[in-house]
């Protein structure tokens, strides 16, 4: 093997790599400069990257940088910054009482913003965007319900829950009358077709001799939670028959379904998830969505 | 310059290039990972943390089988908006028992680390039947079979076995039981039930999660692994707690 000599070309001045091929030689072009220096450069961060940020593993440790900074401290911290922000208004929410802070019409805007934020996030998947519900999951908007519609009781039943895991939580159950066999089938069709009546007066697509045998049925097994004369009673979330608000459909069919298999629905409890000043909020956000405004 | 001399030696050693390659081309993946096999700091500590069920397993399975993890992360990142909206940020510690990992890469749907008991059973077997139904503006697919198909049990056992063979402390009696425990999940009224509470714990959610008592689907095993999200330790929420105190 020839021992390859450094060749100049004179053209322009740089060596060859002492190939050739077919008469054609290749240039060694050195490197630009400004390559090295950028190389350099980004080096150089590095170094102080190193000192002042976490970076070296030492085993069963790693060096923690000179500026300490740890992405969890930041979070926490742009948390408070946010709450800090947020106090002016946050502070008035979380002490005044629900009247005051009804009344305050640049309270009641912020809430508007934040509780629909909050909704949105939390409550919407369920009772929808527009918190009007859907089969199986209450309209908020109506004005009826199950547990109290006052903002205290509201409140706590966001806390709370039905029938969740909550200690404290409300429990209701519609008994399953037809399919645990407390009362024969020819019974239900009966008490269903009174309890629709209650909702549809002078409807003409039941039998009313079935609907006045349906009273006495319904006397018999109903008014300990739906109360004599069908109006619910909020202490143990049984739902108002009178009214056309319904959660599981109010046409006879529906009605008929319901009182066979029971009903027994399910709100996971709030606490542990939302802030006390977030469910205030989420309070008052559905207090004033009942209210039309002018 | 000598370093470039260097260079140009090594370009001409066919295996010394290659060699020198690896070695250089290595120490990025060594400087990275070897260190997480010495370094416990990262991972934070959580004695309470339960396995999941047989019947969570399963749902997992099917969560994988169904590519789920395509359109939902669950990782919670150290950012205020992911705080804000999801609640506490991931730990390392709570995908402890996760083989392989579910975090994901994107988002099409929400982040579900923390979707655990926010919202009913009734909502998820609705939700899974047709997602139109409770959300309008969904583009989830519907998995309405779910709710059909029977889940499968005679396998369970063999499932555990192979969590336990990557380092998941299942013990002989869980892998055992584990058909009979899957079923008894779904069951609470069942005699059955009460092995499902000895062997993993009080906390544990029995339930008939599809709503159907009598009948093992894979529906229940789907809700019965969403419900559990972020559930098997509160270490996530007393870490914040913590870092809110500035402790």
């Amino acid at each position: 093997m020839a021992v390859e000599q450094p060749e100049r070309d004179s053209y322009t001045g740089y060596l060859t790599t002492g190939h050739e091929w077919n008469g054609l030689k290749e240039l060694n072009t050195p490197v630009p400069r400004a390559v090295y220096f950028f190389l350099i450069l980004t080096f150089v961060f590095s170094v102080g990257y190193w000192v002042l940020m976490p970076a070296w593993p030492l085993g069963v440790t790693y060096t923690k940088g000179l500026l300490g900074i740890d992405q969890r401290n930041l979070v926490a911290a742009s948390l408070q910054d946010a709450a800090q922000e947020r106090s002016v208004w946050t502070k008035r929410i979380e002490t005044e009482s629900f009247a005051a802070i009804q009344s305050d019409a640049r309270l009641m805007a912020i809430v508007r913003e934040t509780g629909h934020t909050l909704f949105g996030n939390n409550c919407a998947a369920c009772h929808g965007a527009d918190a009007k519900g859907g089969p199986g999951f209450p309209n908020l908007t109506t004005g009826s319900w199950l547990w109290g519609g006052k903002p205290e009781d509201i409140f706590n039943t966001i806390r709370v829950g039905i029938n969740s895991t909550h200690p404290d939580t409300h429990v209701g159950q519609m008994p399953a009358f037809g399919r645990d066999q407390m009362l024969p089938r020819q019974d239900v069709i009966k008490v269903v077709s009174y309890v629709y009546s209650l909702s549809h007066p002078g409807a003409t697509d039941v039998d009313p001799a079935k609907v006045e045998a349906g009273k006495a049925i319904f006397a018999a097994n109903c008014v300990a939670c739906h109360g004599a004369d069908a109006k619910g009673n909020p202490e143990l979330g049984a739902p108002n028959l009178t009214d056309r608000d319904w959660i599981y459909g109010g046409d006879f069919n529906a009605i008929d379904t319901t009182v066979w298999g029971g009903r027994q629905g399910h709100m996971p409890t709030w606490e542990g998830r939302l802030s006390a000043l977030d469910r205030k909020i989420l309070t008052l956000y559905l207090v004033d969505k009942r209210t039309p405004r002018p | 310059m000598s370093l470039f001399g260097f260079h140009y030696r090594l370009e001409r050693k066919a295996i010394g290039l290659t060699l020198a390659i690896i070695l250089v081309a290595s120490i990025g993946g060594l400087v990275e990972i070897a260190p997480l096999f010495t370094i416990h700091q990262t991972v934070e500590d959580a004695p309470d943390m339960r396995v999941y069920t047989p019947l969570e397993l399963a749902g997992r399975n099917i969560y994988i089988r169904e590519g789920c993890y395509a359109c939902h992360s669950q990782m919670i990142r150290t950012l205020r908006d992911e705080v804000d909206r999801y609640g506490p940020y991931s730990l390392a510690v709570e995908s402890k028992y996760d083989h392989p990992m579910l975090w994901g890469s994107k988002r099409t749907g929400p982040d579900l680390a923390r979707i655990g008991e926010k919202y009913s059973d009734q909502w998820h077997v609705a939700h899974m039947n047709n997602p139109r139904d409770v959300v309008p503006v969904s583009v989830m697919p519907a998995y309405g079979w779910l709710l059909t198909t029977e889940l499968r049990t005679d396998d369970l056992g063999l499932h555990l076995k192979a969590m336990r063979r990557v380092g998941v402390p299942y013990t002989d009696d869980m892998i055992a039981n584990a058909a009979v425990d899957a079923y008894a999940q779904s069951n609470p009224d069942s005699p059955l039930a009460d092995g499902v509470t000895k062997r993993y714990g009080k906390a544990t959610t029995l339930r008939a999660f599809d709503g159907q008592p009598g009948r093992l689907t894979e529906m229940d095993a789907m809700v019965a692994y969403l419900q559990v999200l972020g559930r098997l330790t509160d270490a996530a929420t007393k870490s914040t707690a913590r870092a809110e105190a500035g402790q």
